[in-house]
């Protein structure tokens, strides 16, 4: 079985390098019969990927332990579900993963764009099929999935060796959260590779208009999708397993694909105006290339093993791969930009500050220069070692220092931004627009002095929240006066008519809301509370307005850990509102690994966090951490808005009717003159 | 260059440039210096009064608790380093003896490393005691 996975992946490079060479060359001799057996040997790739898939489930489903993949990550006691799981348990498996989403987006592309783009899309499969290439040759002989365990015998002969049971899969590793998040998380990675390709052939066939960004609009769109959701369900994996009371702590690892997200969000923004004015042609080819290059270069930082020894830069061979992969691309894609310039110039320029396309150009810049802070902080240690040969870290307050401004500022022009016109807004128009966002703002931040809070960051982000959210509510409720007043409609169907027939802006706004919401989750950080006290049954402890009290403690076993498990009586005002039991395990497979069950009482307001450290320095008594974190659970509702919100922008356009299409272009028109009328 | 453009790239500046003062003063705050225990052994003399983070093994049976803290020694290629825990967090569920750690923190007058922070990762059983066949 382990052969013929190896022989599937082999076989998958072949038919990816034929791909490859296949599409030039029939791109060159204008012959459209080689570039469709190009097309053909790539959708082959991908099914010879899913036989090598398959194989692998099959050895980790049976455990085969004389695999090193399924001895390292799965033990016969496992469940079956978290031995499948256990496929991207480890780095190989997940790497045959990676081989195969890349090879799977591959086909899609391949399939759907089969009668058009013709001129463009052998350059499309070209850079697809180079791509899958070169991470199926890491793969295949830098850390195949299919390698077996060998044992050297006293005397130097090598013999097949088969243990008797796996280590079994880290215990950390098993939350629901967890086993989905580095799949979705490489579908985020992974689909920014076909714009790139789109992207790539437009520069080659000089075709550098919008068309490969309406074409992979979708495709963006998407991926930028599975890459937040990626980051939310790392931070709430983080959150509830870890037991440390935060969700994102600037590790090099989440810094890795926030990076991607953050090049990817201003990408999204930046087409928009070239779709729109024809204006940043140059700035988007280089976005989606930067975008691109980031997904890799966080593939790179999380398989190299540079963070998690950041001595051991560059050493494992995988580390050089990626390092010339990404030097290759980034070579070859700046001399097609330079030499193709002439074709990128713009059609318009920008004719104040107080438009939109100011607007877009300051969210990038916002965008890229958070992204450049995050990759300054993450790579520092390498950069000085390389210069001063000392390693130096840099910690959260960096980014932090960095960060939220830069979040503040990017709040703000999601207000602002939308209500601005394109090409010049008026003072006039922005005085009417403005005039509610800012007055209630503005009363909300007295309110919050009156109530004694001085923090700055604290005032200026819950303000701008308001602002922005009285911005978007305003234009949901012009819009659907309109359309009431047009059609006849009740309020809420004339609302959810408006946000169908006008996707992009509607949905865009709900992701704008979102955005908003998650802020506010993010600010109840300045508020976060923790204690911690050594406890025996009987004991209480104050944090916040809970009173915790320990009635009982109590030791167990179940069936592959012993657990040591603390109940706890919460009480608020005096009346008992939750029993709460954090727990501690201990694993006994994992090396004896243990794990804290945290205890979680999450509401709008705030959330209780309970944790059971474990038995207190003198023995006697058990070490009992709580937190108090205001208003997480807004990030989580946030997140969720914004998935909704991202959905909707991307449902597919129904082909209208005609006459459906002129009430639509009426609707926007008068919702325009609605502005200028107020 | 028309005037839009003139303060677009202004404000810009004045964004970048702002930004990258706050940037430094949160560098300067939180910056440490990353070494092996092999390497702070080295250069021990000069590090007083310096955020550290220093990379070693956890030796097996040296973690003792003791009074208010936690105490145990790292060790890296043969040198060894005593580390006392003065940080408030639950220290990770990794942590144990033969444990991979990072510790951070400042020298105090007696050697002793103050540790803030403890970072830890297992080590791996499997891989050293195996040799992989290459394909």
């Amino acid at each position: 079985m382990s052969n013929l996975g190896t022989f599937c992946l082999l076989l998958a490079l072949c038919l990816s390098l034929y791909g490859l060479f296949a599409s030039l060359l029939g791109a060159a001799l204008k012959q459209h019969r080689i570039v469709r057996s190009a097309e053909r040997a790539a959708i082959a790739s991908c099914a010879s990927i899913l036989l090598a898939l398959v194989s692998l489930l099959y050895l980790l489903a049976t455990s085969d332990f004389s695999v090193e993949h399924v001895a390292q990550s799965t033990s016969r006691d496992l469940p079956l579900f978290y031995k499948l799981a256990a496929l991207w348990g480890a780095h190989d498996g997940s790497m045959l993963l990676w081989v195969f989403v890349t090879a799977v987006f591959s086909g899609i592309v391949v399939f759907q764009n089969r009668f058009r783009y013709r001129d463009m899309m052998p350059y499309v499969v070209a850079v697809l099929m180079f791509n899958l290439s070169f991470f199926l040759i890491l793969n295949i002989f830098l850390s195949n999935p299919f390698d077996e365990l060998v044992q050297v015998l006293p005397g130097g002969t090598m013999q097949k060796f088969s243990p008797p049971d796996g280590r079994g899969l880290n215990p950390l590793l098993q939350y629901w959260a967890m086993v989905i998040h580095p799949p979705i998380l490489y579908l985020g990675f992974i689909g920014f590779v076909v714009p790139f390709a789109f992207a790539i052939a437009a520069l080659i066939t000089r075709q550098l208009g919008d068309t490969w960004i309406r074409t992979t609009r979708r495709w963006t769109l998407v991926t930028w999708l599975f890459l937040g959701v990626g980051l939310i369900l790392g931070g709430k994996w983080a959150y509830v397993e870890l037991g440390w009371g935060g969700y994102w702590g600037w590790d090099p690892v989440e810094n890795s694909s926030l990076m991607p997200w953050l090049a990817g969000t201003a990408f999204l923004h930046s087409v928009i105006v070239q779709e729109r004015k024809g204006m940043l042609k140059v700035w988007n080819v280089l976005l989606i290339v930067i975008t691109y290059l980031l997904g890799i270069f966080g593939t790179f930082i999380t398989r190299s093993g540079i963070i998690n020894s950041v001595h051991a830069f560059a050493d494992s061979k995988l580390g050089v791969f990626f390092l010339y992969y990404m030097l290759l691309v980034l070579g070859a894609s700046l001399y097609l930009i330079i030499d193709r310039l002439p074709y990128l110039k713009s059609e318009r320029r920008l004719d104040s500050v107080l438009s939109r396309e100011s607007a877009f150009l300051f969210n990038n810049l916002l965008l890229l220069v958070a992204c450049f802070a995050v990759l300054w902080g993450t790579m520092f240690p390498v950069l000085s070692n390389w210069v001063e040969g000392t390693k130096i870290t840099v910690g959260p307050p960096f980014f932090n220092n960095v960060g939220v401004p830069i979040g503040l500022m990017l709040l703000l022009l999601t207000g602002v931004g939308p209500l601005f016109a394109w090409r010049k807004t008026s003072v006039e128009s922005l005085k009417k627009a403005f005039l509610w966002p800012v007055i209630l703002a503005l009363l909300l931040c007295v309110v919050l002095l009156a109530a004694g809070m001085r923090s700055f960051y604290v005032l200026v982000s819950f303000t701008l929240s308001m602002f922005v959210l009285v911005t978007i509510v305003q234009e949901f409720w012009k819009g659907t006066r309109v359309r009431v007043r047009k059609t006849g409609e009740n309020f809420a169907l004339a609302m959810v008519n408006l946000t169908l027939k006008n996707k992009r802006r509607y949905g865009g706004y709900i992701v704008h809301l979102a955005v908003v919401l998650m802020f506010i989750g993010l600010t109840g950080n300045a508020f976060n509370r923790e204690t911690s006290q050594a406890m025996v049954p009987g004991d209480e402890m104050q944090i916040g307005r809970y009173t915790l009290k320990m009635t009982e403690y109590h030791e167990g076993e179940a069936a592959n850990y012993q657990y040591g498990r603390a109940t706890l009586e919460v009480y608020s005002g005096g009346k008992l509102i939750r029993t709460m039991q954090p727990e501690k395990r201990f694993y006994k497979a994992s090396e004896g690994q243990s794990t804290t069950e945290v205890a979680l009482y999450s509401k709008p307001l705030e959330d209780l966090y309970v944790v059971l450290a474990g038995p207190s320095n003198d023995g006697k008594r058990y070490e009992i951490t709580a937190h108090v974190n205001p208003l997480v659970w807004w990030v989580w509702f946030g997140a969720a808005v914004m998935v909704a919100g991202t959905l909707i922008t991307l449902l597919p356009d129904k082909r209208s009717s005609f006459a459906n299409a002129q009430l639509t272009i009426a609707e926007a028109a008068e919702i325009e003159m609605g502005v200028k009328a107020r | 260059m028309n005037s839009a453009n003139w303060k677009f790239l202004i404000g810009g500046a004045v964004i970048i440039a702002a930004l990258s003062w706050l940037g430094f003063v949160g560098f300067q705050e939180s910056k440490s210096y990353y070494i092996t225990v092999d390497e702070f052994s080295a250069m021990k003399s000069d590090l007083h009064g310096k955020t550290l983070k220093i990379a070693g093994d956890v030796v097996d049976g040296s973690i003792e608790r003791s009074g208010p803290g936690l105490e145990f020694v790292i060790t890296h290629s043969g040198k060894n380093l005593k580390v006392r825990y003065i940080g408030r967090d639950v220290l990770p569920d990794t942590f144990k003896g033969g444990s991979k750690a990072v510790v951070e923190g400042t020298l105090s007058e007696d050697g002793v490393l103050l540790a803030r922070h403890v970072e830890a990762k297992c080590a791996s059983k499997y891989e050293a005691e195996y040799n992989k066949k290459t394909t």
